[in-house]
């Protein structure tokens, strides 16, 4: 048993049903007690979807329990197959009805319906949501292409001279976080190189079009919280290789072109594909205050790699806290912490982020809409990078996060909460200004500011850890730093005070600190 | 029933009744606790179910809520279900980590939920034994929420219903009246203002603000309800020996009207004092209904079963907004709660009980009314066949009761036929 407030991911099946809804001409017969249909929302409310998701609920109640939940399948199984006219009917489980056994999928195969079924096992008290998207993608695929595949050991056969290169954009669905747009721009960037996109898939996809798969070259595993499965088992089965590098940040996106020109036998100069503004834009003067400013990035696996190299190799921040919620992406994260010297913090357990962030006091958080809500409450500018994410991260416009032009946004996006770099600068100076303050906040962000709604999170005269007080002067002297960076000068007075054995943090303690941690 | 003080007018609705069985798409009773977690400031609702439980309750919150909230999930795994985990134990700790973490709480509630039922985990009994181990410090019980057993609205009536047996009894010469059914503070200061200006003394709201805040109950008790869909505690407390007045519910001018006079007539108020008490707020908030009542007039209405709000809307829509109703859909119908709404429907609406979706989806597309009350998973995919809606959460979220919200109620069906009409945009037809 696992106490939980707010939760990072559904249950697996609701990955089943971003998966279904992603796609075009599948629907799913989902065996689950009444309730669960709030998923729906997701999609209709989130994403503004102006459909229901393609899922039949068999809502089965208590009166339904021990007698009448098998046929209840079984009938909507049938009203599914004849109401929807599916390419293909997928059946699964959510929590509940997996505890009554019902075994769905074995019904359906049984059932002699009029449509190819696909059952799909969810795990639902193992598993989570990005996982249960993973496995009914490569139920899908391998359900819909093992028919076609070569026999073990064979050679794939050379691309036509004629022909031009192709590959497919695996793993972007519903609910994932800039999905549509990225599609979008990866599109053009692999059209700028000369390459086709066969298939891109869940999003958009049919039945018919996964079929298509093999056809290509290569698979780009875009999401690998969705497409990592997939893209394996196509590279074993059908020999297709995966490029792996997620086009997220100017370098990546160059690194990306890179693996592509690689994987396909192309010659391309990568400065030739397109530019971002994003490397003048960081060089700018303007951005010099950006240096060193201590992030927190938390996310799932993949946005939390690849904006922790954009915050520190193209932004100039100092990456002080890494992690994610997705267990399955724990060795990756874990190894790219290691690169900027931090032990990853690998949990989905929101209280224990919100300890890190209080913790570590960073000027900055990217994260996800959990994140924001710690960021808020603590006073810090954040940035939502990651799902799960609120119905403001599904945007009208054009915002995606990949490509150059993902650069673009990336650096746009980040920048915004944060206090410009003059404007910082007079805060330093004139705090005690009656209408131009720290607890109005960034004048761009209107008054409604993060700083004005901002705790400061002192305990007093007395310092957290009970060994050390505060002096009055001192105390009042502390107040003079602007908000965005007093926890920072907080926590390493207190440090610095601790370290040298001072039991009262007097004026020039605070300034010694200053001095000590300065270099 | 004797106990129940019905109302002068006729109990039936004559119109064609059907019942549906198949897909539903509503809400489980857990949704509930979004309400009562506000309402009851120092309970905590402690879910124990699966990550389905803990997600529906964050999604179906909307925004997940500032603060951290009173409420959490105590979520099943496979140890537990394995047997490899004695639950109770599990649930021991759990609770022990709970109570050292909130320290302002003072009721803890344990909410079954669907996989609870299913495993049939007896929360009661673990209730009981958690009591002991913290008496004194938090009072502990269970009801469920379970989909399998609840919908939508249906959690606060199980909710009620558990702390039924904990009232204390009403002194043999004493009486009260008890105002059933969750209902926002403004609009309880509101109805307090009226009943002392009614002479109505021992006024109760159950639930109250506070968990401690229990109403005693006896034979001098008198229940009127303030929403639908208490119907098992209003019987609980009936037999505790109170008696249910019977009323229309206090939405619009003549609803609250209405709800008032039913009150002060079985409290044997003189019923000149009663008009004179009345006379003004009514006529305010018929003003006020009035505003809306341009782009209301005419228009048809469809609603499709949630929240159990369904029937009053419809009267107060039909009665008051000259709205015609092309259906009334219902999760369940409740005829003791109903008895005062019925006879003030028009007598053709079709009522329908229960559900199935798509059949019920494709009257609504043959019909398509002006307006159709629905469900937040439905409203977009009707909005983006022309079809305009109103998310019928929003009825029970905000402060739609008495006299001086009757306007904002008009208002929120209004207002999406405003939209329509401003909006020089797209296309909804």
């Amino acid at each position: 048993m696992e106490l939980t407030l707010w939760t990072y991911e559904g249950p697996p099946h609701v990955g089943a049903i971003r998966v279904a809804a992603s796609m075009r001409d599948v629907h799913l017969m989902l065996h689950s007690p009444q309730g669960d249909t709030y998923a729906d929302l997701l999609f209709t409310m989130i994403e503004r979807e102006g459909r229901r998701p393609p899922v039949t609920y068999t809502t089965f109640q208590a009166r339904d329990l021990g007698s009448s939940t098998a046929e209840m399948v079984v009938n909507s199984l049938r009203e599914s197959a004849e109401r929807f006219k599916p390419q293909v009917l997928m059946v699964a489980d959510s929590c509940t009805a997996e505890l009554i056994q019902d075994q769905p999928g074995a019904l359906a195969l049984g059932a002699d319906l009029p449509v190819p079924v696909i059952p799909l096992e969810m795990a639902a008290y193992t598993r989570k949501e990005n996982w249960g998207a993973a496995e009914t993608f490569y139920q899908l695929v391998r359900g819909l292409l093992s028919r076609q595949a070569p026999p073990p050991g064979s050679e794939r056969p050379p691309r036509d001279a004629n022909t031009r290169p192709s590959v497919n954009l695996l793993g972007p669905t519903k609910l994932g976080f800039r999905c549509r747009d990225d599609v979008v721009e990866i599109e053009r960037l692999l059209n700028s190189m000369g390459v086709d996109v066969n298939v891109v898939a869940p999003l958009g996809a049919s039945p018919q079009d996964l079929q298509a798969i093999p056809k290509a070259d290569a698979n780009v595993n875009l999401c690998p919280e969705v497409s990592d499965l997939t893209c394996s088992w196509l590279a074993r089965t059908f020999g297709m290789p995966t490029i792996s590098t997620i086009p997220m940040g100017w370098g990546a996106t160059r690194d990306f072109i890179a693996e592509v020109a690689a994987t396909l036998d192309l010659d391309i100069n990568v400065d030739a594909v397109g530019e971002s503004r994003l490397p003048w834009y960081s060089r700018s003067i303007d951005s010099t205050y950006l240096t060193g400013k201590r992030v927190f990035v938390f996310a799932d696996g993949s946005h939390a790699i690849a904006a922790a190299r954009v915050a520190r190799d193209e932004m100039g921040f100092e990456v002080v806290g890494l992690g994610t919620y997705s267990r399955e992406r724990a060795r990756d994260v874990r190894a790219a912490a290691k690169e900027y010297g931090l032990e990853a913090l690998i949990t989905d357990n929101y209280l224990e982020v919100e300890a890190k962030v209080q913790e570590l006091q960073p000027e900055m958080v990217l994260g996800t809409q959990m994140e924001r809500h710690i960021a808020k409450r603590l006073g810090i500018p954040c940035a939502v990078i990651s799902t799960p994410a609120h119905v403001q991260d599904y945007p009208a416009r054009y915002s995606p996060q990949m490509g150059f032009e993902g650069a673009n946004v990336l650096f746009d996006t980040w920048v915004h909460p944060l206090i410009m770099g003059l404007e910082e600068h007079l805060l330093h100076m004139f705090r005690d200004d009656f209408e131009f303050n720290d607890s109005v906040g960034p004048s761009h962000l209107g008054s409604e500011g993060e700083g004005a709604r901002a705790q400061d999170t002192s305990s007093g005269h007395q310092a957290d850890d009970g060994a050390v007080v505060w002096a009055f002067e001192a105390e009042k002297e502390l107040k003079k730093i602007p908000f965005f960076v007093r926890g920072k000068a907080r926590r390493n007075t207190e440090r610095f005070a601790v370290e040298h054995g001072l039991t009262t943090i007097e004026v020039d303690t605070l300034y010694d600190a200053k001095a000590h941690f300065s270099n | 029933m004797s106990s129940v003080i019905a109302s002068s007018v006729g109990e039936h609705h004559p119109g064609p009744q059907t019942q549906e069985r198949g897909q539903r798409a509503v809400f489980c009773g857990l949704t509930s606790i979004i309400w009562l977690h506000r309402r009851i400031q120092d309970a905590f609702f402690l879910v124990v179910g699966s990550r389905t439980c803990a997600h529906l309750i964050q999604s179906a919150a909307g925004v997940m809520i500032f603060a951290e909230p009173r409420f959490a999930t105590a979520i099943l795994g496979e140890r537990d279900l394995a047997g490899m985990a004695d639950c109770h134990e599990e649930l021991d700790r759990v609770v022990s980590e709970l109570i050292a973490r909130r320290s302002g709480i003072n009721r803890l509630f344990l909410v079954g939920s669907c996989p609870s039922e299913v495993i049939k985990l007896d929360l009661e009994t673990a209730a009981a034994k958690l009591q002991v181990k913290h008496e004194n410090r938090v009072r502990i019980s269970a009801f469920s929420g379970s989909g399998i057993e609840t919908t939508f609205t249906q959690g606060e009536d199980q909710c009620l219903k558990s702390t039924v047996a904990e009232l204390p009894a009403l002194g043999a010469s004493e009486d009260n009246l008890i105002v059933l059914g969750t209902v926002s503070d403004i609009v309880e200061d509101q109805f307090r203002r009226l009943f002392d200006e009614l002479d109505i003394k021992n006024v109760h709201f159950y639930p109250g603000r506070k968990a401690g805040d229990l109403p005693a109950v006896g034979k001098g008790t008198r229940v009127i309800a303030a929403q639908p869909f208490v119907g098992e505690t209003a019987r609980a407390l009936i037999e505790s020996g109170a008696e249910l007045i019977s009323a229309p519910f206090p939405l619009g001018a003549e609803g609250s009207k209405a709800w008032f006079e039913a009150a002060a007539e079985a409290y044997g108020v003189d019923s000149e004092r009663t008009q004179q008490v009345l006379e003004m707020p009514y006529q305010r908030a018929k003003r006020a209904v009035s505003v809306h009542r341009s782009k209301l007039e005419g228009k048809r209405i469809h609603f499709l079963p949630d929240s159990q709000l369904e029937i009053p809307m419809a009267r107060f829509l039909s009665e008051e907004c000259g709205l015609s109703v092309n259906e009334i859909g219902t999760p369940f119908h409740d005829q003791l709660m109903m008895r005062g709404e019925l006879a003030r429907l028009p007598q053709d609406v079709p009522m329908v009980e229960g559900q199935d979706l798509d059949p019920a989806l494709a009257r609504v597309r043959a019909a398509r009314p002006d307006l159709t009350v629905c469900g937040m998973g439905i409203a977009n995919a009707l909005e983006s066949e022309g079809l305009r809606t109103k998310w019928s959460i929003e009825l029970v979220f905000s402060p739609v009761q008495g006299f001086d919200q009757a306007g904002d109620l008009a208002g929120l069906f209004a207002k999406p036929l405003a939209r329509e009409e401003i909006l020089e945009v797209g296309s909804w037809s």
